[in-house]
C-alpha cells in the first residue's frame, strides 16, 4: 500500500473524461444521421462544402472511436488499472496533459475534415499535420498508466489488467503502423496490404481488448459475484493476442494484396470462435449466478446486451470473411451494419454500463432520473438492431444484383426503401442519446448544487 | 508458481502478448505482401497531356501537378469511401467495370495513400478513364441528378462558378435558369475530373469519349 494522501483514483481526471465522451457520442451520433439523409435525398447541407456529406461521415466515424470511445477508455481505465494494482498512475498532471491535449487534437481534427484537410486512410482520416501530435499524447498516456502496472509487477494479475495492458502496447504501435507507413512508403497494393492491418487492428488491438476488460472487472463488481471461470479468461486473453493480429487481410478479400495472405487473414478470423465463445461463455455463466439482478439493473442490462451482440458479431464476422460469402457481401451495407453492430451494440453499450456505474460514485450523486435511463437502453436497443437487421437485408439485397449485372442504378433505387428504415433506426438511437446526455448534464448540475460529500453517495444498482 | 501463472505476469502479457504477436503479424500479413509486390521504383503517371485535357495544362509537368491535386480533393471529400478502386475476379465485375485489378497497377504515386475502398454506395472507378465524357463528369458533379435521376451522389456545386454568357457576373435574384447564365467548372472540377479520367487509363487506353469494350478480357463463367 502507497500512502494515502491522495486517493488512489485520479476521480476528477476519470469525470472529465466520461463527462466529455457523453457529449462527443452525442455529436458522433448526430453527425451519423444527417449523413443517412443524403441517402434519402433530404440532406439540409445540399452544395455547403463545410458540411458536404463526405466530410460529415468522416465526422461520424472519428467521432466514434477516437472522441467517444477513446475517452470512454481513457477515463475508465485510470479508475480499473489503479483499483486492480492499488498503484496510483505516474502523474495526475500528466493525465490532465492528455486530456487538454488529446481533446485539443479531436476539435482540430473535426474542423481540419469539414475544411477539407482529410486524410485518404481508412479509420485514419485524422488530417497527416495532427497524426504525430496524437501518437505523442497517446504514447504519453501509455505512459502514465503502464507505470501503475509495472510498479505492481510482482503480482499475478487479474484478467482485466492483461488486456488494458497488452492492448496499451498495441494502440501506439498500431497507430504509428498504419497513419504513416501506407502514406509515405508503400503505395497501392503494399500500402493496402498494411492498411487492413490497419483497419483491423483498431478493433482487435484497441477497441477489443479494453471492452473486454470492461466487462471483466464490472460485471462481477455489479453482480456481487466471482468470475464464472480463471482458466476461460485466459483461453481468451491468448487467443485474442494470438488469433487478432492474424485477420488483417480479410478486410480486403479478392483485392490485388497476394492470395496467400488473404487465405492467412481468413484462417486466422475462423480462429476469432475460440476468443468469442470463452469470453461469452463466462460472462454469461458469471451472470447466470444472478439472473434476476442481471435482467432489472440497467448497467448490467447495458453489458447483458452488448455481450449479445458480440457474441452475433463475432459469430458473423467468422462466416462473413468466408470466401463464398465475400463474394456477396463485400462493398455493400451489410459491412456498414457489422461496424455499427461491433462499435455500437458491443463496446458502447459496455461504456454505457461503465458510465451509469462511475458517474453517481464520482459525482456522488445519484444518476438524475431511472426512468430516462430506461429510455436510454430501450431507444439504443431497438435501434441498433434494427439497423443491424435492415442493413444486412439492404446488403444482400445489393451484392445479388450486383452479382446479376442489374444496372448499377437498380441497386441504389433498390436500397432506397432500406436507407429510410436505416435513418428511422438512427433516429432512435439519436434520441436515445439526447436523452443519455440529458440525464448525465442534469446528474452532474446536481452534483454541483450539492456540495456535502456524503450528502447522496446512493450508487445506481447498488 | 504454476505454469498456468506465468501467462498471468508482466513480462509475458508485456512481451509475449503485446510485442511479439503484433511483430509477427506485422512480418508475415503486413511486411511480406507489402514487399511482395512493391518495386523500388513508382511509375510515372502520364508521359503526355491527353488530347481532351490540353486546353487545361500546358504541360505534362502541369498535368500531373493537376493529377496530384484532383486526387487531394477525391481524398477530401471522401469520394472513396463510397466508390471503390479495385475489381475483383468474382461476381461478374469483369464484366460490369473491366479488366481484373492487378497488383502492379497501384504502384505510382496517385496510390499513395492507396484508396481501394471498402464501400460501393457508387460503382467502382478503378475503370472510369474514358467510360464518360468531361462534360458528363462537369455535369455529373455540379448536380448528379442532371445525368442520373436516381442518383443519390452529394452535390459538389461550389467547384464551379455561375456566369454571364459575356463574363460577367450575376445580379441579385439570377441562379443558374436564368437567361444567359453559364456553370463554368474551376480549377478544382478539372483537377478532379483529370484524375477520374485517369483511373484506370493504364489499361483501358483510353479512347477520350467512349469505353472500349474490346479491352475487356473475359472471365471464365463461375
Amino acid at each position: 500500500m502507497e500512502n494515502n494522501e491522495r486517493p488512489l483514483v485520479p476521480q476528477k481526471l476519470v469525470t472529465a473524461h466520461l463527462l466529455i465522451a457523453v457529449l462527443y457520442i452525442f455529436i458522433a451520433v448526430l453527425a451519423g444521421l444527417t449523413f443517412s439523409l443524403q441517402f434519402i435525398d433530404l440532406y439540409p447541407f445540399k452544395g455547403v462544402a463545410l458540411f458536404s456529406p463526405g466530410r460529415v461521415r468522416m465526422v461520424h466515424t472519428q467521432s466514434v472511436a477516437y472522441a467517444w470511445l477513446a475517452n470512454a477508455f481513457f477515463g475508465v481505465i485510470y479508475y480499473m488499472i489503479p483499483k486492480l494494482t492499488d498503484r496510483r498512475i505516474f502523474s495526475e498532471k500528466l493525465g490532465w496533459f492528455v486530456f487538454y491535449a488529446y481533446n485539443f487534437l479531436i476539435f482540430a481534427t473535426v474542423a481540419l475534415i469539414l475544411g477539407g484537410h482529410a486524410q485518404g486512410l481508412e479509420w485514419a482520416e485524422t488530417p497527416k499535420i495532427l497524426d504525430p501530435l496524437i501518437a505523442v499524447v497517446v504514447v504519453l498516456y501509455v505512459v502514465n498508466v503502464v507505470a501503475a502496472v509495472w510498479r505492481a509487477r510482482s503480482k499475478p494479475f487479474y484478467v482485466s489488467v492483461w488486456y488494458v495492458l497488452a492492448a496499451l502496447i498495441w494502440t501506439p504501435l498500431v497507430y504509428l503502423m498504419g497513419n504513416f507507413l501506407p502514406e509515405y512508403v508503400f503505395a497501392g497494393t503494399s500500402g493496402a496490404a498494411i492498411s487492413s492491418m490497419y483497419i483491423h487492428d483498431l478493433v482487435g488491438l484497441f477497441v477489443t481488448p479494453i471492452g473486454t476488460a470492461m466487462i471483466y472487472y464490472l460485471m462481477p463488481v455489479l453482480l456481487k459475484r466471482p468470475l464464472f471461470s480463471h482458466a476461460l479468461s485466459l483461453i481468451g486473453f491468448w487467443g485474442l493476442a494470438f488469433f487478432y493480429p492474424l485477420n488483417s487481410t480479410h478486410h480486403y478479400l479478392y483485392s490485388p494484396i497476394p492470395m496467400w495472405s488473404q487465405y492467412a487473414g481468413i484462417v486466422a478470423s475462423v480462429g476469432i470462435h475460440v476468443v468469442v465463445y470463452t469470453v461469452v461463455f463466462n460472462v454469461i455463466a458469471t451472470m447466470a449466478q444472478d439472473w434476476k439482478k442481471a435482467m432489472t439493473d440497467i448497467p448490467l442490462r447495458f453489458l447483458f446486451v452488448g455481450t449479445i451482440c458480440y457474441l452475433i458479431t463475432c459469430v458473423q464476422c467468422a462466416v462473413q470473411v468466408t470466401l463464398s460469402v465475400q463474394k456477396i457481401i463485400h462493398f455493400t451495407d451489410w459491412v456498414v451494419g457489422h461496424s455499427h453492430f461491433v462499435l455500437f451494440g458491443v463496446f458502447s453499450f459496455w461504456s454505457f454500463a461503465w458510465i451509469y456505474y462511475l458517474l453517481p460514485r464520482l459525482l456522488k450523486t445519484p444518476m438524475y432520473s431511472q426512468s430516462l435511463m430506461n429510455w436510454h437502453f430501450w431507444l439504443s436497443t431497438g435501434g441498433i438492431f434494427l439497423m443491424q437487421f435492415d442493413l444486412l437485408a439492404a446488403g444482400l439485397v445489393q451484392g445479388m444484383m450486383w452479382a446479376n449485372l442489374a444496372p448499377f442504378i437498380d441497386s441504389v433505387a433498390a436500397s432506397i426503401p432500406f436507407w429510410w428504415v436505416r435513418m428511422f433506426s438512427g433516429m432512435m438511437i439519436f434520441v436515445g442519446e439526447s436523452v443519455f446526455l440529458i440525464n448525465v448534464y442534469m446528474t452532474w448540475r446536481l452534483s454541483r448544487g450539492v456540495r456535502e460529500p456524503a450528502a447522496a453517495a446512493v450508487p445506481v444498482g447498488a | 508458481m504454476s505454469s498456468a501463472q506465468r501467462f498471468e505476469r508482466f513480462s509475458s502479457v508485456f512481451l509475449l502478448a503485446g510485442l511479439g504477436s503484433l511483430v509477427v503479424a506485422f512480418l508475415v500479413l503486413g511486411l511480406a505482401p507489402a514487399s511482395m509486390v512493391n518495386k523500388s521504383e513508382l511509375n510515372d503517371v502520364a508521359a503526355s497531356v491527353p488530347e481532351d485535357f490540353q486546353p487545361y495544362y500546358k504541360d505534362a509537368a502541369a498535368y500531373r501537378a493537376g493529377l496530384l491535386r484532383g486526387r487531394d480533393h477525391y481524398i477530401a471529400e471522401a469520394c472513396w469511401h463510397c466508390h471503390s478502386q479495385y475489381v475483383r475476379p468474382v461476381s461478374n465485375e469483369a464484366l460490369r467495370y473491366g479488366p481484373v485489378s492487378q497488383p502492379g497497377e497501384y504502384q505510382n504515386v496517385l496510390s499513395r495513400p492507396q484508396l481501394f475502398g471498402t464501400r460501393r454506395v457508387g460503382p467502382d472507378l478503378s475503370r472510369e478513364s474514358g467510360k464518360h465524357t468531361n462534360d458528363w463528369h462537369f455535369a455529373h458533379l455540379y448536380n448528379p441528378k442532371s445525368v442520373e435521376p436516381q442518383s443519390v451522389m452529394p452535390v459538389y456545386s461550389w467547384y464551379f462558378e455561375l456566369k454571364k454568357k459575356d463574363g460577367s457576373g450575376l445580379k441579385p435574384g439570377e441562379n443558374e435558369n436564368s437567361p444567359d447564365v453559364v456553370i463554368l467548372p474551376r480549377q478544382e472540377a478539372v483537377d478532379l475530373v483529370a484524375y477520374l479520367q485517369w483511373l484506370g487509363n493504364q489499361v483501358s487506353s483510353r479512347s477520350g469519349t467512349t469505353y472500349d469494350p474490346g479491352a475487356i478480357v473475359m472471365p471464365p463463367r463461375e
